[in-house]
């Protein structure tokens, strides 16, 4: 498909934006590794983050053909300022019920955003995306169980799942910062935009909160957390992309 | 990845087979001989269950501690290829110490009590991973030696009598030769890349040459121990033999790749076919082993954080009224 100059750029902010999301979270969930609260956790966090780190991969491939660098230097020699994830891939792991609560609201997220992206003009991202929402599925599965065993089980997990969704709410918004370029996504049939996606999204989680026993703060105190999308990160962005890098780095030409 | 297990040496010499009913003891021994596996709820001796726990229980170990100085390097890994598979890798072992723990349950010991032992340091796990992975090239040098040496350690124990280690064992191995390919592929990168590169590979291999050597145990004492053990097939082949096994297979391949080898003394003898080298420091694997290595500290504090940070997470998981059930196998 031809694009004028505005269509390219509002498409590959796009592509960039789901990419470095799935990078970021991937990244993050592979930190779980040997410290799980249980070795299943451990196993199953890693098979998460295999996924979301090699659905950015290909992501960051659609990019390389529409004229950006090569997959490897995207995601491991840029500058965290020309990242577009939202803060809430960005934080640390923390404790396991922050970990969780971030990836039952960002799956959730991603699976009705690869649903909506299957009928996508954009051809490359509509094939990976009908892919993708098989292997989503097993995420969204993996954190409603234990949301709704944890949120229910005794005293201490469902408060500490509480306080978690409460920490967190705020942070999962910041996924659905809309971009300057949202009219003419739309208008090219390349995604619906951001504010479809977290009604839908909110729709979706409310019921399985309710299940778990769980609730969200009240919609008057939400303060989403924007920025993510325009390159303005958390403290935490620098020290994850350094590291990720510091290999990578250390020869220029080298392959490995 | 593991090595063999390591017999207490001072353990009282007593005969394994005291208090046994000698006609259930032939009987056990005759199936063994004859090539039969045991199973969970066959009758077994004392000190045959006793030996199983704790040599399963320091391998389930070594697979999640093990997990550590390589889980370190996830989040570091150069390029999208080796990220992807070191996650991959560095899960495996974790899934293996899911089976074992599952494969030790089967003779009675909770995975709750192993873990314990674990932090509270009566347990062991193998010796090499008290060892820092330094740089990239260390990870790639465990993934392709030490996994070696674990697979040597494994294929042989895996004709053991025990059925659900055996079983455990048979899977573990045909995941870890995907590891030996990986580490192998990553080593090949590094031996034939720049000279950084090599450096760091060379460094690595200098600095892991003496773990290497440690890995399959010291030499045995012969001793009525060893014997009945070997009798029962809970241990399967001497320390020396294992050791053997490796340096006949991986010293040329290493030699290949135009690495040095930091022994001067390493040879194969042509007249005797055996290879020779430098006793490595066994008063050094006494000490790590014992808990003064570089890392014993730090990876027992690691695991301690998990179990204690996790622990209201498995208590979510506990229903008041069930019992704890002895898995099958």
């Amino acid at each position: 498909m031809a694009y004028n100059e505005q269509e390219l750029a509002a498409v590959k902010e796009f592509l960039y934006k789901i990419a470095d999301d799935q990078l970021i979270i991937g990244h993050r969930n592979s930190e779980w590794t040997g410290l799980g609260p249980l070795v299943e956790e451990d196993i199953a966090f890693s098979s998460i983050a295999q996924d979301k780190i090699g659905q950015a991969q290909h992501i960051y491939e659609i990019l390389h053909n529409l004229g950006e660098a090569d997959a490897d230097t995207i995601a491991f020699t840029r500058d965290a300022s020309l990242f577009k994830c939202c803060h809430l891939t960005e934080y640390p792991i923390g404790e396991y019920d922050f970990s969780l609560v971030r990836n039952f609201f960002f799956n959730h997220a991603e699976m009705l955003r690869f649903e909506m992206l299957a009928s996508s003009s954009l051809e490359d991202l509509a094939k990976l995306a009908k892919k993708y929402r098989g292997e989503i599925k097993y995420h969204v599965m993996h954190s409603d169980t234990w949301i709704k065993q944890l949120g229910k089980a005794n005293e201490e997990s469902h408060n500490r799942m509480q306080a978690a969704v409460n920490n967190t709410i705020n942070l999962a918004l910041g996924i659905f910062e809309e971009s300057d370029s949202a009219d003419t996504l739309k208008s090219m049939g390349v995604f619906e935009g951001e504010k479809v996606l977290q009604s839908r999204w909110l729709e979706t989680i409310l019921p399985i909160l309710e299940s778990a026993s769980l609730k969200l703060p009240e919609s008057s105190n939400w303060q989403p957390a924007y920025g993510g999308r325009k390159g303005v990160h958390t403290e935490f962005l620098q020290p994850l992309i350094y590291e990720m890098g510091e290999v990578f780095r250390l020869d220029p030409k080298a392959e490995w | 990845m593991y090595g063999n297990a390591q017999i207490d040496p001072k353990e009282k010499a007593k005969s394994l087979t005291d208090g046994e009913d000698p006609v259930l003891l032939a009987e056990f021994e005759a199936r063994v001989s004859a090539g039969e596996k045991v199973e969970p709820k066959d009758w077994m001796p004392a000190a045959y269950r006793k030996q199983l726990i704790r040599m399963i229980e320091q391998h389930a170990h070594s697979e999640i501690i093990g997990a550590l100085p390589e889980g370190t390097w996830i989040t570091r890994a150069p390029g999208f290829r080796r990220k992807l598979a070191l996650m991959a890798k560095v899960q495996d072992e974790v899934g293996h110490a899911q089976l074992l723990y599952s494969a030790a349950e089967t003779l009675g010991k909770t995975r709750e009590d192993m873990i314990n032992d674990l932090i509270n340091g009566k347990s062991k796990y193998s010796n090499v991973f008290n060892y820092p992975a330094m740089t990239w090239a260390d990870t790639a040098i465990i993934a392709w030696l030490i996994d070696a040496g674990a697979i040597i350690n494994q294929v042989t124990n895996s004709k053991g009598s025990y059925g659900p280690y055996c079983r455990a064992l048979e899977r573990i191995c045909s995941e870890e030769s995907f590891h030996l390919k990986y580490g192998h592929d990553n080593v090949v990168y590094l031996a034939t890349g720049t000279p950084q590169q090599r450096d760091m590979v060379q460094d690595a291999l200098n600095r892991w040459w003496t773990p290497i050597m440690h890995f399959h145990g010291p030499p045995d004492k012969i001793s009525q121990h060893t014997e009945v053990l070997m009798k029962w097939k809970v241990k399967m082949a001497s320390n020396d033999d294992m050791r053997h096994k490796f340096l006949e297979e991986y010293v040329p391949k290493i030699w290949d790749l135009g690495l040095t080898i930091p022994d001067p003394n390493l040879r194969k003898n042509p007249d005797t076919g055996v290879w020779e080298y430098t006793e490595p420091d066994w008063e050094e694997f006494k000490r790590v082993i014992n808990g003064d290595g570089p890392c014993n500290k730090e990876r027992l504090q690691v695991r301690r954080w998990a179990e204690e940070k996790g622990a209201w997470v498995r208590k979510a998981l506990l229903k008041a009224e069930t019992k704890y059930t002895v898995p099958l196998a």
